[in-house]
């Protein structure tokens, strides 16, 4: 059925962080060899050593620069140091966000599309697929791409076929991105669970979703590149709050010497 | 988004089909309409047609439906599993559409069956031609004629409506979720329809005949509020801010986004359905081609048909014509010139 199922607690996902992430595309490489074997393979390539491969992906891994205009001092000549900042260079993984309220799976004819009740997964039945490409339109993250080879419609699974697999060690139980990430920008877990590690570091890094306009509440979230020494893009993302208010004057000596020691 | 040919044929066709259906029904529905007796060779006889009503009408309108329906398929990558697509009709417009563009045959060939039966056993028995006979479709009584005729009308509509939702529905394509989308495949359908008829019409003669004023007037009107709808929508698109990479990544508060690198060297599934990049400085010249093709000159020859009946036969083929060329790049635009939001990711 492509009517969703109702909301349940549990909301399996991905945090990434682009902050550390060093746009190595290990994650899209890694996600590629999993699932060319996985339950939901194989991604077929077309042409691959040709002139104009094509083929599925799931995960695909873009490069932006982001010119700092924000912080440019007013009248300040272009080679100052201050104007002359550095563009930041942000590498920006693009995959399913598994969103809680997708039209991929609405709009989806044959019932092929479906978010799963339980931990929602949001995967694609490729016996019933027709491949109308229906689900890719109304995707404005491009998570959904068309296998020309299969002539259905392929997408992440968040490695339904690894998470559960009782025949890995339990470390391996992860998506396999997230297990193939060197600087371990991709965390995976359950964001319906507040306790859980992934929803504590979208809470404390201010992780947020993608366009959220459209309404289909993405359950992924992202890690804006934290604050730079010289001070930019402080504005703009801001500082986690302290758990507690601490009041430095009323402390023990000991305890006063820490927090001067731990706060440099 | 990219112009696929079996799209843009699907919805031309079929949205004609559907239109020259909705008339006929229409006009089953409110039944006979007697002129006022006149005397032929010293005999008094009295004319009752249902408006619009013709055989090759309903049959044209079948063979559009069905052809567009068949090509339709070819946008499929399964095509052979199509059937599955009548099956969520609670959510998904396309398949409401499915379901709708299939049960509209019901009526249309409750209709169409007898009548072409009639017509055949017309011509070809000369003994006893109106022996009645149980599929002698005219002779349905006129209450349950009535009622056909209104489900005729109510499935093509459906149908048109459902065509034009699964477009106005999906929110990453802005430039669809305009207010005009939803009554211009309506419309344009309807404006298909009424040409297609009056061309059927001149096949069998009946142009001639009876009187077609009020759907010669109706394509006047029809292709006048067609161009107006379509400049509108225009207009509206033209308008659109674009997304951008920083709203796209959620980055914007940082400063200005720009793509440095793209994820692949070479075209995706993505860049190729969705990137779809027309060469603009065609667009100018293929919008006054559906304005003047598709709306001005089928409207001017609709009114030449109104003065001067004689001619009328060549008159509204020569619209039909040149409104369906006008329809298919009207459609062709309609894809072409709609932005995927995803595209913001690629910068483009």
């Amino acid at each position: 059925m492509t009517a969703l199922p109702p909301p349940a607690p549990r909301k399996l996902g991905l945090v990434i962080d682009l902050d550390t992430c060093v746009g190595c595309h290990a994650c899209a490489v890694a996600c590629k060899e999993w699932n060319e074997g996985g339950q939901f393979g194989p991604l077929p390539d077309a042409d691959a050593s040709g002139r104009e491969p094509h083929g599925v992906w799931f995960n695909r891994v873009h490069s932006y620069a982001v010119e700092r205009s924000a912080e440019r001092q007013p009248g300040a000549a272009a080679s100052t140091c201050a104007e002359g900042a550095p563009a930041l260079g942000v590498h920006f993984p693009r995959s399913c966000l598994h969103c809680e309220t997708p039209d991929c799976v609405t709009v989806c004819p044959t019932g092929a599309s479906y978010k799963r009740a339980e931990d929602g997964i949001v995967l694609v039945d490729e016996d019933k697929c027709i491949g109308c490409q229906l689900c890719a339109w109304a995707c404005p993250y491009g998570a959904r791409e068309f296998s020309v080879d299969k002539g259905t419609m392929q997408k992440c699974t968040l490695c339904v076929d690894r998470i559960y697999n009782e025949r890995l060690e339990e470390a391996d139980r992860q998506p396999a991105c997230v297990m193939a990430c060197p600087t371990r920008a991709r965390h995976f877990g359950d964001l319906g669970d507040a306790d859980s590690a992934v929803s504590k570091l979208v809470a404390e890094r201010a992780g947020y979703a993608l366009l959220p306009e459209f309404g289909y509440q993405p359950v992924n979230r992202y890690l804006p590149p934290r604050p730079r020494r010289d001070g930019t893009n402080a504005s703009a993302v801001p500082a986690p709050e302290p758990a507690e208010p601490l009041v430095h004057e009323a402390l023990p000596p000991l305890l006063r010497w820490l927090d001067r020691a731990l706060s440099r | 988004m990219r112009p696929t040919f079996s799209i843009i044929v699907f919805t031309v066709l079929s949205g004609t089909g559907y239109g020259a259906w909705f008339l006929l029904g229409l006009g089953s529905a409110v039944g006979p309409l007697c002129a006022r007796p006149g005397t032929l060779d010293g005999i008094s006889l009295q004319l009752c047609a249902e408006p619009f009503g013709s055989t090759l009408g309903l049959l044209a309108g079948c063979v559009l439906v069905a052809g567009g329906l068949l090509a339709s398929l070819g946008h499929l990558g399964k095509p052979a599993r199509a059937w599955r697509a009548l099956s969520q009709w609670r959510t998904s417009w396309l398949s409401r559409e499915g379901v709708a563009a299939l049960l509209t045959f019901i009526p249309a060939l409750l209709l169409l069956v007898p009548a072409l039966a009639l017509e055949f056993t017309l011509l070809g028995t000369s003994a006893d031609p109106v022996a009645p006979r149980w599929w002698m479709a005219p002779f349905w009584p006129q209450p349950l004629r009535s009622s056909i005729g209104l489900a005729l009308a109510a499935g093509a509509l459906a149908t048109l409506w459902s065509t034009a939702h699964i477009y106005a529905s999906l929110k990453p394509v802005r430039a669809w979720r305009d207010r005009q989308v939803v009554p211009g495949f309506l419309l344009l359908g309807l404006y298909g329809g009424a040409l297609l008829l009056l061309a059927m019409d001149a096949l069998d003669g009946m142009l001639i005949e009876r009187d077609r004023t009020a759907l010669l007037l109706g394509v006047v009107a029809l292709a006048g509020l067609g161009a107006w709808l379509k400049w509108r929508y225009w207009q509206a698109i033209d308008t659109l801010p674009a997304l951008g990479a920083g709203r796209a990544t959620g980055l914007e508060a940082l400063g200005r986004v720009a793509a440095t690198e793209a994820p692949h060297s070479e075209e995706n599934y993505l860049t190729h359905e969705m990137g779809f990049v027309l060469a603009r400085k065609h667009a100018a010249r293929l919008r006054r081609i559906t304005l003047m093709a598709g709306f001005a000159m089928p409207a001017l020859l609709a009114a030449a048909a109104l003065a001067w009946p004689a001619l009328r036969p060549s008159l509204v083929w020569t619209a039909l014509l040149l409104a369906t060329i006008g329809l298919l790049v009207e459609r062709w635009l309609f894809f072409a010139q709609a932005r995927h939001a995803v595209m913001a990711y690629y910068g483009r």
